[in-house]
């Protein structure tokens, strides 16, 4: 375990450089959209002294470089800065959808880890079986179908039609737990299906390795039941990309799903990012991407940890 | 004596179980700021409409009535407007209405840097206060759209204590003097309201809680109506109505809106005016005559939208029954453009994408094939489409405008030379004149008589080809009772309630 710590602290040093690096690009690629946020707050009047003042109040003529500066020392001290729309503080803002986001992430991830897992372990153990096919069937049906469709289905069905759950009307948990679970169920059902083919393809494969392997067919060979050969020996050694692949995933969802919040009306990260860069919000878009970069970063170095405590052997180098 | 009672308790009973209520209303958009002087927003105007009280307001006739204002007079030359203000209203923070109260917010509207009312406001000279409830505003020069402009945000009134410590942060938490106060707000979800009990006319509105709910997607929006969630879903597709119609428990109110959706021809701004239709009206005309209105309107909207032909809806004494929506007529759009010598214009159509824009355009550019018109369809999103318009950037942009109550609001600025929203730069000094004219007598029917004027000249030079006016389509529970539709698109609360 001695070397988890300084492994830690090196990845902590290199993702610096990368947060950086990716603000930057995130930065330049909005100033590189055409439009002009300054317009589209003016409104439909569009009074010209109102534009000019605006410009000179948020920076907005000041060369490129500047402008960065600007708002990159202002996130060293904390500030985030503004968002043009509304006068919000951008840390207020990512306070508020933050923690959306991520319940709806951790809530898909479980969806998808619950039907994905045992369909791709199912897959793998009786390969070439109807079982098999069908959990193929199942994992390119959740790949394919469109989610915003798939959420406007189940919302006539399960809201409309048989009223078993509300079809929009967030509440934080905080608020009010039990609604908060009642409109969470259905956008997390979506998300995780759509994401579970995927697990279930890395499941199947990385367990059809580990079952090749020698030491399965010495396990078999002991006389143990077939479940216990699949569960407590096979599937514990294919768990290693499976980390990886759900850290990836996860990471996705941290971005916030967009069509699927829009859908089901959950007020999360991705709504705001993309109203954001309608709106030519740069303040909110270069918060929401900093929040989404390290998220992604330290994501990846959790699952990292993860594959090091699983695999002792990777801990010697 | 006994029955007497029950009665009695009854209603008493019927009273609080109404007044506990929550009215839930679903938004097509989120609000802006919520600050009348910067705010932009349609939707931010519907939660205006129950917060914040304004100096007039319009009846469902487009009549201007009073509001917070009883009464108003002009002088013979009409440079002075004066209010005569209501009694005995107090914002919501306590603070009392008065005339100082409305001089602080016209200022307001007129200085701070945020604010858009600006244009609105740039008749109006001073604010005087004349005694506690009489308000006197003096003018640069006759102004006959001030009146409609302050049935809007530009009339609306913010508590002036509570303004100056916010500054530009009010829209965050603000306190005006209608009859719901602001409570609570999570971006792009919802916002609550509660009844200020304090409102000059608090037993008229039965709720006891107004919650916004922002539900972007049409389908969704519906599909929370249909499930209980919502009470009132604004701005229901018109391809949903007949459905929603056919439930039982919904009831469907829809209002020709005041604004209108049409092209915007470039005439003269920059390089791309010089391509033909931008040249020659006959080209222009030929297009507006390939267009079957009606049938644009009943393929991309099921019948709901009306056809238009001028700049102003049916609702507004200033619509000119001598202009109707053109029918369609091929053989005199070919000869238009055959003597025109361009058989075959090519026009690049821009537009916002969204799929109902898609729809549009894809129809008008198979009508105006038929024609010999090679329409080419480019569309981009909207901070993209504004700019490629200011900047000249276009030959062709389907776009259109939400519609003011006044005439002038639908036309001014879009048709003066160098106009804030003359996008295509059209520029003719009668036009000007005219325009100019109908601003300085609040004469009903000589207004009337310009606006005519003026037609006959936009209508034949074509600028703008007019298409269609939208309809504001509310879709509402059955329970609902006492809801009227304004032309304005605006939701009010008077007099509404939920039927057990």
């Amino acid at each position: 375990m001695s070397g988890v710590i300084p492994y830690v602290v090196r990845r902590a040093l290199t993702a610096l450089p990368t947060i950086a690096i990716f603000a930057c690009f995130v930065f330049l690629l909005q100033k590189l959209l055409p439009g002009d946020p300054v317009l589209a707050m003016a409104g439909e009047d569009r009074d010209p002294a109102t534009i000019a003042a605006l410009r000179l109040q948020y920076h907005l003529d000041d060369p490129l470089p500047l402008q960065f500066l600007h708002w990159a020392k202002g996130a060293l001290a904390g500030d985030l800065g503004e968002s043009l729309r509304n006068h919000d503080t951008v840390i207020h803002l990512i306070a508020q959808k933050l923690p959306v986001t991520i319940e709806l992430a951790l809530l898909s991830t479980l969806f998808s880890l619950l039907i994905g897992i045992p369909a791709g372990i199912l897959a793998a153990a009786k390969k070439g079986s109807v079982w098999d096919n069908l959990a193929r069937g199942v994992a390119l049906w959740g790949v394919s179908i469109p989610t915003f469709w798939f959420g406007i289905v189940l919302i006539i069905i399960v809201s409309v039609n048989l009223q078993w759950l509300p079809a929009s009307g967030y509440a934080s948990i905080a608020e009010d737990p039990w609604q908060n679970i009642r409109t969470m169920i259905l956008p997390a059902f979506v998300l995780g299906n759509a994401q579970a083919g995927i697990l279930m393809r890395h499941t199947r494969s990385s367990m059809l390795e580990v079952l090749r392997q020698d030491y399965v067919r010495t396990a078999r060979a002991k006389g143990l039941s077939e479940m216990r050969v699949v569960m407590a020996h096979a599937f514990r050694n294919a768990l290693g990309p499976l980390v990886t692949v759900t850290a990836v995933l996860l990471g996705q969802l941290l971005a916030g799903a967009v069509l699927t919040e829009q859908v089901f009306s959950i007020p999360g990260f991705g709504k705001m990012l993309v109203d954001a860069v309608f709106n030519r919000d740069y303040a909110v878009v270069q918060g929401v991407a900093l929040c989404t970069g390290v998220g992604f970063i330290v994501l990846n170095l959790l699952a990292d940890i993860a594959q090091l405590l699983l695999n002792p052997r990777l801990r010697a180098s | 004596m006994k029955t007497g009672f029950l009665i009695a308790g009854a209603l008493a009973l019927s009273a609080t179980a109404a007044s506990a209520q929550t009215l839930r209303i679903g938004l097509l958009d989120d609000p802006d700021l919520l600050d009348p002087a910067p705010g932009k927003s349609f939707v931010g105007r519907i939660v205006f409409q129950s917060m914040c009280d304004k100096l007039v307001d319009i009846s469902p006739d487009l009549k201007i009535v009073p509001r917070l204002a009883l009464s108003w007079e002009t002088t013979e030359d009409g440079k002075v407007l004066t209010f005569k203000l209501r009694d005995g209203v107090t914002f919501q923070d306590g603070e009392p209405f008065n005339a100082a109260a409305v001089k602080y917010n016209i200022e307001r509207d007129k200085t701070m840097p945020e604010s858009i009312r600006k244009a609105e406001l740039a008749s109006v000279d001073t604010v005087e206060v004349i005694d506690p409830l009489t308000v006197r505003f003096n003018l640069k020069k006759p102004d006959s759209t001030l009146l409609a402009a302050l049935t809007d945000r530009s009339g609306m009134m913010v508590a002036p204590e509570a303004a100056k410590q916010a500054g530009a942060k009010f829209g965050l938490n603000p306190v005006c003097s209608g009859p719901y106060k602001f409570v609570e707000r999570v971006q792009q979800d919802h916002i609550t309201l509660a009844r200020d009990p304090n409102y000059w006319n608090a037993k008229a509105f039965s709720f006891e809680k107004i919650v916004f709910r922002t539900i972007p997607d049409s389908t969704a929006r519906l599909a929370s109506l249909r499930s209980g969630d919502l009470d009132i879903a604004e701005r229901v597709e018109p391809t949903d109505v007949k459905e929603l119609e056919a439930q039982k428990g919904f009831k469907v109110f829809s209002v020709v809106s005041l604004g209108y959706q049409g092209l915007t021809i470039n005439v003269a701004n920059g390089p791309a005016s010089k391509a033909p239709i931008g040249q020659d009206k006959r080209i222009r005309q030929a297009l507006s005559l390939a267009i079957d209105r009606q049938g644009l309107v009943d393929a991309a909207f099921d019948g709901q939208f009306v056809p238009a032909g001028q700049a102003v809806p049916p609702v507004s004494p200033y619509y000119s029954d001598k202009f109707p929506p053109p029918a369609r007529d091929l053989d005199k759009a070919k000869a238009l453009l055959k003597a025109a010598g361009v058989e075959h214009p090519v026009l690049n159509l821009r537009y916002t994408t969204s799929s109902r824009g898609q729809k549009v355009n894809e129809i008008i550019q198979a009508m105006a094939a038929e024609a010999g018109f090679d329409v080419k369809l480019v569309s981009t999103e909207f901070a993209t489409q504004m700019k490629v318009q200011t900047d000249g950037d276009f030959e062709g942009s389907q776009i259109g405008w939400s519609g003011r109550p006044d005439p002038d609001g639908n036309i001014y600025s879009f048709y003066v030379c160098g106009g804030g929203l003359n996008d295509s730069h059209y520029c003719n000094q009668d036009v000007d004149k005219i325009l100019g004219d109908a601003r300085l007598t609040t004469d009903v029917a000589a207004r009337k008589a310009l606006y005519e004027k003026f037609n006959a000249i936009a209508l034949d030079e074509l600028p703008i080809i007019y298409l269609y006016f939208e309809k504001w389509i509310w879709g509402v529970t059955a329970k609902l009772q006492g809801f009227t539709p304004y032309p304005d698109g605006m939701i009010r609360l008077e007099g509404v309630k939920l039927a057990q």
